[in-house]
């Protein structure tokens, strides 16, 4: 195997591992605290029974996702040496205001979890709170440090170096916001519709069980609600995608001919050789509304692109119809889900819409997986957009697929475990709380 | 401003040996525990580990934002001891989780065990062998001397070896001491007193041993040592400690006990820092990479001390509150 592609694989794995936890960890605890808070509003030990046992659960995923993420801060060294030795003096400041949010959460996470007996409730609600915000704010400092390389500001780079260094300059670049809106809100809905999904599945076997309804009713209102305004934060990541990366925008949406106007192309199969998409939907002028907010706006396609400064097709193409796809499916369950309950609440208990909760549980995670892919693959060949090249950056040191081996040995091993863990652990919930009645 | 940074970074490293290596050493000491032991060990580290571990990641952060050549040629040249690291990183803090909240008590619980204690031994050994690598100086950046004398010969010695014995014998010695006074019954106490001395002895030991594989791969650390005056009273520290940890544990007091301890290893580890100060990593042609010459531009040193500072602030209160919490008995 080529050291690059080692290396690339490497990477993508440790991180479509590590974010699946930083979205758990990004969002549990706000979860955890808000139903926390209920029962320290309401008194009602149902609200108390379902904080612990969340709780649990998020012991264990914070415990993978601390020791993913520390695996990735070395890997970025390992992996990547030369582009380290020039990003990390840019980059390296929302990294270290990263560092700090995490160790708060680190923390007040300990303090959550195993402080439940020790402390005055309030104390340990605001713990709670505590981590919540300090999650969210680590998830938008790495994003920022990762919109970098698609936005790369702050620096003068003369010769091969890096000169003039901004860090401030370089965090707040022009991608750091939309990015950074559009991944959380992702954590929200990925984490609230797979932990609203759990909690169907379960009460599609016993209905009457008050827990689990409301586990799924905290879950979802989150869940609702940011996966409604996805979409928006979605468009406005596109348009800045349009603006800055035109190749990247090019590549995700298939476009091969610059056209103006442009249309949208839905599904397919794009087939480099003709340079056209197979199978596709095609939508008259779309694509220049959504990319530039006017139907009749020129849309750069591939050709304007320099062929060795082409990011593939197929990847990000296919991966961005996932996202969207997964993406638009949740938003309406989320609609779905605030005019139920606003109107029509006995539908929350019905067969046919557990069953549809149930099965979204996987599918908020499938869009960060193919979010994440689109964006990264989407910036090839360049590992620090229009500055230098992926190749250029990877280690010297022969033999990476070794390393690749071992690490994804070790991930596919730990999956498992988990998986099966996680499995057990739910399994034993219904003794515990089959008590409840509604 | 590079002084405020080189000591934050010097701080985080002895508090993760202090602290996380408690924590590694927990591992190391269950493997000569017994069953009964398990639990207070679990109940020990359970609440601290992942913001013990935190500092680690903050030296790390340190070294690729102010030192990035450092970072990044350590990660070049030791990428495979450092990915033995991660491995004993990433098992040990997952098999200890899993273990502390799987509900059952079967095979599987066997294995989390083994997976724990395997990995503690690991990451220590192999930390201990990439400090080694970087005080030897048989690190090379020319790739024409071949992948064994590039990638392998600068931690693959007897030197390194040693280093990462060292290390876990270290990292066994403070668990076992911060364990005494976690103990529930007489006699684990007795044990963890009766594993302290004799972690201790390994420890100096090994210590002693350290110089001796040096001189043997033919680098003279002990004049090295010798005409710093810092190092010297350093060791004089290391020697005053050791009565007075066993004082300490005589008369049960718990906290000074603790104190003691990581007095011992912060002057062990400063001891260390005071031969090698500036350099950060001894290069085979001399040209070594010390803080100053690897150190980032003036704009990124301040941001970062900048984030260094606010983010002690927000994190020492939490961080004692965290240990009053749960470190103080009531």
């Amino acid at each position: 195997m080529d050291d690059l592609v080692a290396a690339r694989l490497q990477m993508a794995m440790s991180l479509g591992f590590h974010i699946v936890f930083s979205c758990i960890g990004m969002t549990m605890p706000v979860l955890m605290a808000f139903s926390e808070w209920r029962w320290l509003r309401t008194g009602k030990q149902v609200y108390l029974d379902v904080t612990k046992a969340w709780s649990k659960g998020v012991a264990i995923f914070f415990a993978v996702g601390a020791v993913s993420g520390t695996v990735l801060s070395f890997e970025l060294g390992l992996l990547w040496p030369e582009f380290m030795k020039h990003a990390g003096p840019i980059i390296g400041m929302p990294f270290s205001w990263e560092g700090t949010a995490f160790f708060v959460e680190a923390i007040a996470l300990g303090i959550f979890l195993y402080g439940w007996n020790r402390l005055n409730k309030w104390v340990h609600w605001m713990s709670g709170v505590v981590v919540g915000i300090s999650g969210v704010l680590s998830g938008i400092f790495v994003v920022a440090a990762n919109s970098w390389m698609n936005s790369p500001t702050g620096f003068d780079w003369v010769n091969g170096k890096a000169e003039n260094i901004d860090p401030v300059k370089a965090m707040f670049n022009d991608a750091w916001l939309s990015q950074s809106i559009h991944m959380v809100l992702a954590a929200f809905v990925a984490t609230s519709f797979a932990v609203a999904g759990v909690h169907a599945y379960l009460l599609l076997k016993n209905r009457a069980n008050t827990f689990h309804h409301e586990a799924v009713r905290t879950a979802l209102i989150f869940g609702a609600v940011a996966a409604i305004l996805q979409p928006f934060s979605g468009d406005f990541s596109a348009k800045d995608v349009a603006k800055r990366q035109p190749a990247k925008m090019a590549a995700m949406e298939a476009l091969y001919k610059t056209s103006k106007p442009a249309s949208l192309v839905i599904g397919g199969l794009p087939n480099d050789k003709e340079q056209r998409v197979d199978y596709a939907i095609h939508v008259p002028k779309l694509l220049s509304f959504l990319a530039h907010g006017d139907f009749n706006a020129e849309v750069t396609g591939l050709d304007q692109i320099p062929v060795d400064e082409r990011p593939p097709v197929l990847i990000p193409h296919i991966a961005f119809q996932i996202m969207v796809a997964c993406g638009t499916l949740l938003a309406m369950a989320g609609i779905m889900y605030l005019l139920f309950s606003w109107k029509w609440q006995h539908i929350l208990f019905k067969k046919w819409w557990l069953t549809f909760i149930a099965f979204t549980t996987p599918l908020g995670f499938i869009a960060v997986e193919a979010g994440w892919t689109v964006t990264e693959v989407g910036r090839q060949p360049w590992i620090i957009y229009g500055v230098m090249r992926t190749k250029d950056a990877v280690s010297s040191m022969p033999g990476l697929q070794y390393s690749f081996f071992l690490i994804t040995a070790v991930y596919v091993l730990l999956t498992f475990i988990l998986v099966w863990l996680m499995r057990r652990q739910i399994n034993t919930l219904p003794q515990f709380y089959e008590t409840a009645k509604p | 401003m590079l002084v405020l940074i080189i000591l934050i970074l010097a701080t985080s490293f002895v508090l993760y040996t202090v602290l996380g290596g408690a924590d590694f050493g927990a591992g190391i000491i269950e493997t000569f525990a017994g069953k009964r032991e398990e639990r207070t060990i679990s109940r020990a580290i359970a609440p601290v580990w992942e913001a013990n571990h935190v500092w680690l990641i903050l030296a790390v952060v340190i070294l690729f934002t102010a030192f990035p050549l450092v970072y990044s040629s350590l990660s070049l040249v030791l990428h495979i001891p450092l990915m033995l690291v991660l491995i004993g990183i990433i098992f040990r803090g997952s098999a200890f989780t899993f273990r502390h909240y799987d509900i059952g008590h079967g095979r599987s619980h066997r294995y989390y065990s083994f997976l724990f204690k395997a990995s503690s031994f690991i990451t220590p050994m192999f930390l201990g062998i990439t400090l080694g690598a970087m005080i030897l100086g048989r690190v090379t950046f020319d790739q024409s001397v071949g992948f064994y004398n590039m990638f392998i010969a600068p931690w693959l010695n007897v030197f390194c070896f040693m280093m990462g014995v060292f290390s876990t014998c270290l990292f066994a010695y403070i668990a076992a001491v911060f364990l005494i006074s976690e103990a529930v019954t007489k006699i684990e106490r007795k044990m963890y007193v009766r594993l302290s001395i004799k972690s201790m002895a390994a420890t100096m030991t090994t210590g002693i041993f350290v110089f001796l594989a040096a001189q043997w791969e033919g680098h003279n650390l002990m004049p090295e040592f010798f005409n710093s005056p810092l190092s010297i009273a350093c060791m004089a520290i290391v020697a005053v400690s050791v009565p007075l940890i066993l004082h300490f544990i005589h008369t049960r007091n718990d906290f000074f006990l603790r104190l003691s301890i990581a007095i011992q290893v912060t002057a062990i580890l400063i001891g260390w820092f005071a031969i090698q100060y500036p350099v950060m990593i001894h290069v085979q042609n001399g040209q070594h990479l010390t803080f100053l010459n690897t150190q980032a531009p003036a704009a990124t040193l301040k941001q970062l001390l900048i984030a260094l500072i606010v983010g002690l602030i927000l994190v020492i209160p939490a961080f004692v509150f965290l240990f009053r919490v749960f470190k103080v008995k009531e």
